[in-house]
């Protein structure tokens, strides 16, 4: 604790005594202790969970610099997934904080969370006793999406004479291609609209490409995120894997359950009249 | 260390990519770094996180959802 710091948010929660003794297991991005900052008056019906993280890692030019480094950018992401997960797991409600929400000073911090209350707190009323579920479809790997089926740019007819062979065979494989794309999307669909009446709200992430995507198999054609009700994990879960049994060219992932990451997005309300 | 959700596998990189980048509470707009009275230090990751691993992350930083933009 040589340099300033600056305090780092990880989660809104309710801070019941479950949640409250948890945190003191907890250790943070930087490796620190994890502790509850609640706010100064009124009832302590809502609590901050934060670390002090060294301002020489966290205010706004180290962490950019920090971010070019993959490796710290998991690092990171990891550690702030566990605090929550942990939250999670001894049963509080908790809304996640986005990676990297960083205070000056706890008295900052504390004053946030005053102004906010209402707003966090019809958040959690709205979340509490839900999970968030992922569902991730993918489309085996002689199966082409339409915008992803590039391969054609790439090939090289071989030789004189070889364009119109080139272009008929490009062309009966486009048709089957088709096909089978079409049967993949009707079935994707089919089982979005299953995901959708086993689950409370849904949203939509984008189809995940590139070195990070994982070895497959398959493309990525729907990476969904679903608010499901605790009691209902289960049913979500069969349900989901019962639809995509026998689908050709259809492979399903179910991940989690997760904290509700991806529900906790609400644009601040504008000082509405509450009706 | 940690405790992890109830699953048999390792959390994917990029999964909790999609939900710490996308997702999570934004508690304000727009960075203001300035020393004395800075409420809130906002790190737009998406903007800082562009140059890293852009094959992947470029995929992150586009708008996900297919929703009527709210006008």
């Amino acid at each position: 604790m040589t340099d300033p710091n600056l305090v780092y948010i990880y989660a809104v929660l309710r801070p019941t005594p479950e949640a409250t003794a948890a945190v003191t297991q907890l250790r943070g991005v930087a490796g620190e202790p994890v502790h509850l900052v609640a706010p100064a008056a009124g009832t302590h019906r809502l609590a901050f969970a934060v670390g002090h993280v060294p301002a020489a890692d966290y205010a706004e030019a180290p962490l950019a610099a920090h971010l070019d480094d993959l490796d710290w950018l998991e690092s990171t992401v990891r550690s702030h997934h566990a605090v929550v997960a942990a939250l999670v797991g001894c049963g509080a409600a908790v809304l996640p904080l986005r990676l990297a929400t960083v205070y000056l000073d706890e008295a900052s911090a504390r004053q946030a969370l005053d102004t906010r209350r209402d707003y966090f707190l019809s958040l959690l009323e709205r979340l509490t006793g839900h999970v968030e579920l992922g569902v991730k479809l993918y489309a085996t790997p002689d199966i082409t999406p339409p915008e992803a089926d590039t391969d054609a740019a790439r090939e090289q007819p071989t030789g004189l004479g070889a364009g119109r062979a080139y272009l008929s065979i490009r062309r009966r494989r486009q048709r089957r291609n088709d096909e089978a794309w079409r049967t993949v999307a009707q079935a994707a669909a089919h089982l979005t609209e299953t995901a959708r009446a086993l689950a409370v709200d849904r949203v939509a992430h984008s189809p995940q490409r590139g070195s990070l995507a994982g070895p497959g198999p398959g493309t990525n054609v729907g990476n969904d995120a679903y608010l499901v009700r605790a009691d209902r994990v289960d049913a979500f879960r069969t349900g989901i894997l019962a639809a995509a049994e026998g689908v050709p060219g259809l492979r399903v992932e179910v991940t989690g359950p997760w904290a509700p990451y991806s529900f906790a997005l609400q644009p601040e309300p504008q000082s509405e009249t509450a009706a | 260390m940690s405790v992890a959700p109830c699953t048999e596998r390792p959390v994917a990189l990029i999964d909790l990519l999609d939900r710490l980048l996308q997702g999570g509470v934004v508690l304000t707009g727009d960075l203001v770094l300035s020393i004395a009275d800075v409420d809130l230090v906002r790190i737009d990751l998406r903007a800082v996180i562009a140059p890293v691993a852009a094959s992947a992350l470029s995929q992150i930083s586009e708008a996900p959802c297919p929703r009527p933009p709210a006008v």
